[in-house]
């Protein structure tokens, strides 16, 4: 945990803060002895205002953090405060604050001054309500010490996150923080452990969702990492382990703070990320858009919402949508689209391990989690990115009652040193793992291609899948005709023939059909028709997976 | 497609059609648009046609055969093999790769495809090989029937420098020029400047207006020469040129022309087509408010004699344009089925297809010239998928990811050989369809444009419907005052869409805060859940933020049941409607007006796209709150466009002329691309140095691809 404080120092922000934070402080400090003056001595004693004036006062002071200046400097910046965030967040007037007068215990460094305590501390917290349905809420408040953890803030977080688990409901983080709260040494670190362990623990009870608004470096990034969902806002946050001074000094590269840790770089290169928005605001409101899709609890279905969008309708433009040519491309987008309600589809990662898709939509007004191979790069192989990508996604459908839909069109996993050496065995086995496992409704439709060992991954029907549909256009078989060919008739010489003979054979979706491998094949108009069927069919699904103390997922 | 049903009980009609003349059928023409396609069973004509097309021109063909009986042949390029003439025919062949010189052009697999589908004649449809002789000569050799004129009149009249000698002789008034061949730029200027300035260039052997180019001193003949030798030797293999003398402030006004091969020729009016982009029709009309009777007798009988002058069979136009002064010239005469054809197909009630296909097998007209009515007022849209912001309309592609044609109102006709999941691609033209609209008057007529405009869904590729729908709202339109200089005339700086005013701001602005609320109020109904908050949250009024351009507008919003009433800019609005959040269209009612509207996007963070009067306009709501602190949101900076040039659309790169380190002028020529058969310089945008080229000739290139990078 040494790095917290090496991350921290090497951010420089720590030291600029404290200067800064103290002049601010002085100024304040300034305010009150003007108008106290009359007072006279009894300025250091509050005795004589009643009890409802100081919750006033602390309340009033609760309310502006760490004062104007700073929320100024915060705007500056292009952010917003902690509570403005949370106000924009929460349905209007559904805020309901905790722990408004927790200060933090520091004693030293002069920590314990008067000036240097804010009721609050660094952190806001409590629950609210997005359109009517309750989740449990944190935001850093950056005009705060940084919006720098101690043991209070720690302690805060922990309060609510222990409510959402009893209580069932999601929380949601909004992280600003330049760190560790370094006069409090130990006590900091042990509020980051707090909150790790109620990451881990509350993950798979409630959905977690951390929404990155400024830095958040060191271990801090851990609560994120663990929690299911990371989004970020361009160009004014940033995660990393250690900052670019540090990696300069260790490894001697140089490297901005954007390009080591910015929405960018963890969006579309690390994979931390799951979406990155344009500013506070359009966070906020995409993320209340979000939050409509999640179930409340591992105990909630998966919500129903009012849906305009018939379930019945036929989608006349997938009859069409793929090529004839089983080497020509098309985008796996354009059927979610098309087959999904009002063509609302919120993706996971778009710009991460883009060949496959992932993301949440509704089905009849029910959400779904929906996985698919994307044709359009690398045809749509898997491997190890895109095996991780969709391995957590369905594991986070699974934990929350979120029925899976399944799109395939896979040549196999992609082949190569690179790959091999990387672990594509031990990370394939990842999604293979992961549906395998999976017990909510889960529903595959073979578009075109499904080759060899990824056929059997992308939710078979050997993997328990519940409905399987083939297309006409599908080919479920071990691999494409030419290298079957070469394997089955080596030597031949009419290799044309053989694969002629092959296509025939095993290029349609027969093979897979006679043997009841895929349930019916359909015409891909039907598709939505016959998905929404099956979803009020299954939604009283009932499979139990044997006992055990948890699956050992190959990490 | 109801407007196609063939008339049932067709035997009774039958009679009606040989003993009365046919205005005594009017009153069904007249409340629907379309063609009768009345069959005498005891006049045979083919067993099987094949269509040596593709697109809306090869559906409409197989519509007609469908209905007198015919068995149809659909030929096919491969990426076109799902299309839907395709699935239309009772046949269909593929006939080759996707660029239209080794398919739709492919002679060879065509013949391959009559032969071995047995089809004893073939219909053109427009464009294509319909005005190719050599095709007409080798389907005469093997006893195939051509539907359409001989060879001799296609061969006369295809030539544009012999057909104004021979419309010449015939009596027909006709445009001084020069006619003959151009081998080079130099002869070019000469005869320009022999005939005196402005002058039209253009390929002798293309049909309607593609190549041609207007030229008003010597550089720009010598520039005209080239573009338009380069372009008829790629485009027909032919690069013979034309000039002649350019008529200012003309229209463009065309006589449907229908001749059998037993020496009887009839003018079925005319049809005005004077909207055009780049000499490219865009909106046309039959009849035209311009001619009065003896004009239109006059213009019909001097095509007659044109048509008689060559033997001509089968039908045909013949373009004239048209002065103030009501004199009219002879342009061209196309010997095949026109795109337009429709809205002649409206006035007069013939079904010119069928017409043609009688003709070919040598039937005579069922039709004497008294019989022929204008009945009521028909216009014709043509629906491109193309942008209408850049020059009236550069061509984009992509997939019709939704696409519904107002079917669902009366007297309307969609002519169109796409459906929803269709591809446009840059290999052919970029039209969706021919949108024609029909009424008693031409005032009728335009509503029904406007209607239909409004309710015609097309989501996945840039269309022009703003642009259409801005022409036939215009006052001069409405007037009746055009020329083919309309578009630029009425918009020289180019087209920006609608102009908003004040009233119409107010609505666009109070629909979509409107639809704002509805949505936020959907995403509260969460059904069979108890834990959502049973303390009631549903507000009766909101204040919003509505952003428009750069502009803010506050916003109240009240809400009664369906209804919202709107405060904003001091005026109020009230909207009510279904508020189907699913459906494309958004039919509202707007202070007591039915608008149809329709929402394009509507994202999370308060963007909503909708269509508006034709134009789509951008808008953001926000809630008071956050529209406050969206003051605080950094500003992102929008990348430099002056020393980077991108392909305006799809195409392929014809020709770079600059290499890395040259220096350019702004003006300068950097690079050709070609797009649906059509060439566009691109230009330096300032003088620099050029930094790098990221485009060779022969390259395919997208919408937005780099190009050049200047310094």
């Amino acid at each position: 945990m040494a790095a917290f404080t090496v991350a921290r120092s090497s951010c420089g922000l720590v030291s600029g803060l404290r200067a800064s934070f103290r002049s601010l402080a002085q100024v304040k400090h300034g305010a009150v002895a003007q108008t106290s003056l009359p007072l006279d001595c009894r300025w250091y004693s509050v005795s004589h205002l009643s009890v409802q004036e100081r919750i006033d006062k602390k309340r009033k002071a609760a309310l502006v953090g760490g004062g104007q200046k700073r929320i100024d400097a915060q705007h500056k910046r292009g952010k917003l405060t902690a509570r403005e965030r949370v106000e924009l967040l929460l349905d209007p007037n559904s805020f309901v604050e905790y722990d408004m007068f927790v200060e933090h215990r520091c004693s030293d460094f002069g920590m314990e001054q008067d000036r240097n305590k804010f009721p609050g501390d660094s952190v806001v917290t409590g629950q609210g309500r997005i359109n009517g349905r309750l989740v449990y809420v944190f935001s850093q408040d950056f005009t705060v010490f940084g919006g720098s953890l101690s043991g209070a803030h720690a302690q805060k977080i922990c309060k609510i996150m222990d409510q959402a688990v009893m209580v069932g409901a999601p929380v949601i983080g909004l992280n600003d923080s330049g760190g560790a709260r370094i006069q409090e040494g130990v006590e900091s670190l042990a509020g980051y452990a707090d909150i790790f362990l109620r990451n881990v623990t509350a993950s798979g009870v409630v959905p977690q969702i951390s929404l990155i608004m400024g830095p958040c470096a060191g271990g801090a990034v851990y609560s994120p990492a663990l929690t299911d969902f990371t989004f970020m806002v361009k160009d004014t946050s940033y995660l990393f382990i250690t900052g670019p001074d540090v990696v300069k000094s260790v490894t001697n590269e140089d490297v901005t703070q954007e390009e080591l840790g910015g929405a960018k770089t963890h969006t579309a290169v690390s994979g931390v990320a799951h979406r990155a928005f344009e500013n506070d605001i359009d966070a906020l409101l995409n993320l209340r858009d979000f939050f409509n899709f999640l179930p409340l609890s591992n105990k909630d279905a998966s919500p129903v919402i009012e849906c305009h969008d018939p379930s019945d309708r036929l989608v006349p433009g997938l009859d069409t949508i793929v090529p004839m040519e089983s080497t020509k491309a098309y985008d796996m987008l354009d059927i979610i689209h098309g087959i999904v309600d009002e063509r609302d589809f919120f993706e996971i990662m778009p710009n991460y391990a883009k060949n496959i898709v992932v993301g949440f939509a509704r089905m009849n007004g029910r959400t779904v989690g929906i996985v698919g191979n994307q044709p359009k790069v690398a045809s749509g192989c898997l491997d190890i990115n895109s095996s991780v990508k969709g391995a957590r996604f369905v594991r986070f459908c699974d934990a929350f009652n979120i029925p899976i839909i399944t799109f395939v069109d896979v040549p196999g996993f992609l082949p190569g040193t690179a790959q091999e050496y990387g672990g594509i065995i031990r990370h394939g086995a990842k999604l293979l793992f992961a549906f395998a496992e999976a017990t909510v409704p889960k529903i595959t439709i073979i578009t075109r291609k499904a080759y060899g060992g990824a056929y059997d991954v992308m939710s078979s029907k050997h993997l328990r899948g519940d409905m399987n549909y083939a297309w006409p256009t599908a080919e479920v078989a071990v691999m494409g005709a030419k290298g079957a060919v070469q394997i089955i008739f080596r030597g031949k010489e009419n290799q044309a023939e053989a694969e002629a003979e092959y296509v025939e054979k095993f290029a349609n979706p027969f093979p897979a059909a006679v043997r009841g491998f895929v349930d019916d094949i359909i015409e891909p108009s039907t598709t939505r028709k016959r998905i929404c069927r099956d979803l009020e069919v299954l939604a009283s699904k009932k499979q139990v997976n044997p006992w055990k103390k948890h699956a050992n997922i190959p990490l | 497609m109801a407007a196609y049903s063939i008339v049932p009980a067709f035997k009774r009609l039958l009679s009606a059609v040989k003993h009365a003349p046919l205005q005594t059928r009017c009153c069904t023409v007249a409340c629907k648009a379309q063609y009768s396609t009345i069959c005498d069973p005891n006049e045979k004509t083919f067993d099987k046609i094949l269509i040596a097309n593709r697109g809306e021109i090869a559906c409409r063909v197989i519509k007609t055969c469908r209905k007198m009986g015919i068995q149809t042949v659909a030929v096919h390029s491969d990426v076109d093999s799902s299309a839907v003439h395709v699935k239309m025919a009772d046949e269909a062949v593929c006939v080759g790769p996707a660029p239209t010189g080794k398919s739709y052009l492919n002679m060879d697999a065509i013949m391959d495809a009559i032969r071995s589908t047995g089809a004893q004649a073939v219909h053109p449809g427009y464009g294509f090989l319909s005005e190719n002789k050599e095709f007409a000569q080798r389907l005469a050799a093997e006893g195939v029937m051509f539907v359409g004129p001989d060879t001799h009149a296609i061969q006369a009249m295809g030539d544009k420098i012999q057909s104004k000698l021979i419309a010449k002789a015939a009596g027909v008034n006709t445009i001084p020029g020069f006619d003959g061949v151009v081998k080079t730029a130099e002869e070019a200027v000469k005869i320009a400047q022999d005939i005196g300035y402005p002058v039209m260039i253009k390929a002798s052997a293309g049909g309607g207006g593609k190549g041609m180019r207007i030229a008003w001193n010597d550089e720009e003949t010598r520039e005209g020469f080239r573009f338009s030798s380069q372009e008829a030797a790629s485009s027909f293999g032919d690069d013979r040129l034309l000039i002649e003398k350019f008529i200012d402030n003309p229209r463009h006004i065309e006589i449907q022309v229908l001749a059998d091969k037993h020496g009887s020729a009839l003018w079925l009016n005319e049809r005005e087509c004077s909207i055009q982009r780049r000499n490219q029709k865009v909106v046309e009309e039959a009849p035209s408010t311009f001619l009065d009777p003896a004009t239109r007798r006059a213009m019909g009988e001097q095509a007659v004699q044109l048509a008689k002058a060559v033997q001509y069979s089968s039908a045909g136009t013949v373009e004239f344009l048209v002065d103030s002064q009501k004199n009219f010239y002879f342009l061209e005469m196309n010997t095949r089925l026109q795109v337009e054809h429709p809205i002649t197909e409206c006035i007069t009630g013939l079904d010119l297809v069928q017409q043609m296909i009688r003709i070919a097998k040598g039937y005579p007209l069922q039709h004497k010239q008294e019989d022929i009515p204008i009945n009521g007022w028909a216009i014709e849209s043509r629906v491109y998928a193309e942008d209408p912001y850049k020059s009236f309309g550069l061509p984009s592609i992509g997939r019709l990811s939704q696409y519904q044609e107002p079917l669902n109102l009366s007297n309307v006709r969609v002519d169109s050989g796409i459906q929803e999941g269709s591809d446009i691609s840059i290999y052919y033209d970029p039209m969706i369809s021919k949108l024609v609209t029909y009424g008693a008057t031409r005032a009728e007529a335009l509503a029904k444009m406007e209607d239909a405009l409004d309710n015609y869904v097309i989501r996945g590729v840039t269309h022009n419907i703003p642009l259409l729908r801005e022409i036939i709202t215009h006052p001069r339109f409405i007037s009746g005052d055009i020329t083919t200089n309309f578009l630029p005339e009425v918009y020289p700086s180019g087209f920006h869409g609608h102009q908003l005013a004040t009233d119409s701001r107010r609505e666009l602005l109070a629909s979509a805060a409107a639809l704002y609320i509805a949505a936020q109020l959907r995403s509260q109904r969460f059904l069979c859940n108890l834990r959502v908050s049973t303390i009631p949250q549903e507000r009766g009024k909101w204040e919003l933020c509505v952003e428009l351009g750069k502009d803010r507008h506050n916003v109240e919003v009240t809400r009664s049941g369906n209804t919202y009433t709107v405060e904003v800019d001091a005026g109020r609005v009230e909207v009510s409607g279904e508020w189907n959040l699913a459906s494309p269209l958004l039919p509202l009612t707007i202070n007591g007006t039915h608008r149809m509207l329709q929402c394009l996007s509507r994202e999370a963070s308060g963007e909503i796209t909708v269509q508006y009067l034709g134009t789509s306009f951008k808008v953001r709501v926000l809630s008071k709150l956050a529209a406050e602190l969206d003051s605080y949101m950094p500003e992102k900076i929008p990348e430099d466009t002056s020393s980077i040039l991108r392909s305006p659309m799809p195409g392929t790169v014809v020709a770079v002329a600059v290499k890395a380190g040259d220096t350019v002028a702004e003006g300068q020529e950097i690079c050709v691309i070609e797009a649906m058969k059509m060439q566009n310089s691109m230009t330096a945008a300032k003088t620099a140095k050029v930094k790098s080229v990221h485009c060779k000739p022969g390259e395919t290139v997208g919408e937005g691809d780099l190009l050049v990078e200047l310094e």
